[in-house]
């Protein structure tokens, strides 16, 4: 059985993570491939790095530090932020991502997707995809008013609206070849409160491809709401991790025991 | 030991060739990974791995665009059947027919056809993407050593699925809506549809078999 995924972020400027990370044992908080050893030897699903290092100038920073990551996890591994053009993918995969995350460039030229899929294949591209209730309803969280309310998604890091709605977008990008959509819900992100569960529903149901549900992520029923309720493939977090709230392998356990499969090699297990 | 991974414009090489030097570190073995399109380095190789991600026509169109290549392998592979592993859709090569944007021949080594996943409940999500369990029809040398139950996980990521003409063929399945392929061997040849490089320590061992075996 195909198992749901548990997989950490990491936000990474200038080839540093910020939003520190407050392991115990660890030498530098800040060096993202530390922080990736660490998480491949507790057992996570997966890696995604976040770059949102402003200038593009500083890219080969990055590939630096996807290129030392590589070297020591054996873990798929997710990049997003800034990238562009078919070069930008292409010298993400060449550094060692499995899979390179778009986001501005997919809604400015949606056929960027269909010709980064047609060359790299559907497998390595994830379409990040942040989105926001409209207004007049963004007090309402209701899970069966879901096919009323609507979403918009944003670009450049959630500072500019589009105005096109999430839903269509995403089913638009499935079309296209994106092989997996990164579902941030910007009301959430940061809260704690949870995911945006109506919205990850319906983007999850609305697509043939895994939704993996971000933003909003405060404690363990959270992760299980993501994918029960939310009906996500995959949940995202990063501050319950990097703060030590919690471990890869309690989530683990939380999770089972709510009775969402997840991968807990019997090793791991006591 | 030289090992190269066939290198034909398809697929995460550097996470491949990283494996396979840590695998090797691992068990103490001295071994040269080499990432190469040249057919002379196919032919100097002791190990062949053949990677390969994205659509089946592609990467055979890949493959035949490097002069020499596709009979270096087949030198290799088949005429003095020395060790061969392909990965992914390096393994769905290894079969007769690609149907995936149209119909595409394969190398015909190990019988059987490529064609797109269909699992049996719709809410299942395509690309098969994620860890999933492996079930073992039969053993195999290269898992010699490795925990075979409690089933190990695997990391997949595919569209497409290999069916075998021949059971014996098979090696194990991973349930995703049916039994689907995961793992075949013949011979000298293994193929896996998971990603040994992804799959953490189960995936490291199985490479680790597989440079320690002797077909």
């Amino acid at each position: 059985m195909l198992k749901a995924r548990i997989i950490p972020c990491l936000d990474v400027k200038d080839g540093r993570v910020v939003k520190g990370a407050s392991f115990v044992n660890l030498r530098d908080a800040g060096d993202p491939v530390e922080l990736a050893r660490l998480y491949d030897a507790a057992g996570a699903d997966e890696l995604c790095f976040l770059d949102i290092t402003a200038s593009h100038e500083n890219r080969g920073t990055l590939l630096d530090v996807v290129a030392r990551t590589a070297e020591c996890c054996f873990m798929p591994l997710t990049v997003g932020g800034g990238v562009r053009t078919i070069e930008d993918v292409r010298n993400l995969l060449l550094a060692g991502a499995d899979k390179v995350a778009v986001n501005t460039a997919a809604v400015k030229n949606p056929e960027f997707i269909r010709e980064a899929a047609r060359k790299f294949g559907s497998q390595c591209i994830v379409v990040a995809v942040d989105a926001k209730r409209d207004g007049k309803q963004s007090a309402i969280r209701s899970g069966s008013g879901a096919n009323r309310t609507r979403w918009e998604i944003f670009t450049h890091g959630g500072r500019e609206p589009t105005g096109l709605d999430a839903i269509d977008f995403a089913r638009r990008m499935a079309e296209l070849g994106a092989g997996e959509i990164l579902l941030t819900s910007m009301d959430q992100d940061g809260q704690k409160t949870g995911f945006d569960l109506a919205l990850t529903r319906a983007i999850a149901d609305a697509v043939p491809i895994p939704v993996i549900a971000s933003g909003g992520v405060g404690t363990l029923e959270h992760m299980v709401e993501g994918v029960r309720d939310g009906h996500a493939s995959a949940v995202l977090a990063a501050s319950i991790f990097h703060f030590g709230e919690f471990s890869i392998e309690e989530t683990k356990a939380y999770m089972r025991a709510a009775g969402i499969p997840v991968r807990v090699e019997e090793e791991k297990m006591q | 030991m030289k090992v190269v991974v066939v290198d034909y414009g398809s697929g995460n090489l550097r996470s491949v060739a990283k494996a396979f030097e840590r695998a090797a570190q691992e068990s103490g073995l001295a071994v040269d990974v080499l990432v190469s399109e040249d057919p002379g380095d196919v032919r100097a190789a002791d190990r062949l791995v053949l990677p390969g991600v994205g659509a089946y026509g592609e990467c055979r169109r890949g493959i035949d665009a490097i002069p020499g290549l596709r009979e270096a392998l087949e030198t290799f592979a088949i005429r003095q059947a020395r060790p061969f592993l392909g990965i992914c859709v390096g393994m769905q090569l290894m079969a007769d027919t690609g149907v995936e944007h149209g119909t595409h021949q394969g190398f015909g080594w190990i019988g059987g056809q490529v064609s797109s996943l269909t699992p049996a409940d719709p809410a299942l999500k395509i690309p098969h993407m994620g860890w999933n369990e492996l079930d073992f029809c039969r053993s195999h040398p290269v898992l010699e050593g490795l925990r075979l139950a409690p089933p190990p996980h695997a990391y997949f990521v595919h569209s497409y699925a290999m069916s075998v003409t021949n059971r014996d063929d098979l090696v194990a399945t991973a349930d995703y809506g049916g039994p689907v392929t995961a793992m075949i061997a013949r011979d000298n040849l293994i193929g896996t549809q998971f990603h040994p490089e992804k799959s953490q320590a189960f995936g490291l061992g199985l490479i680790a078999g597989f440079l320690k075996w002797k077909p």
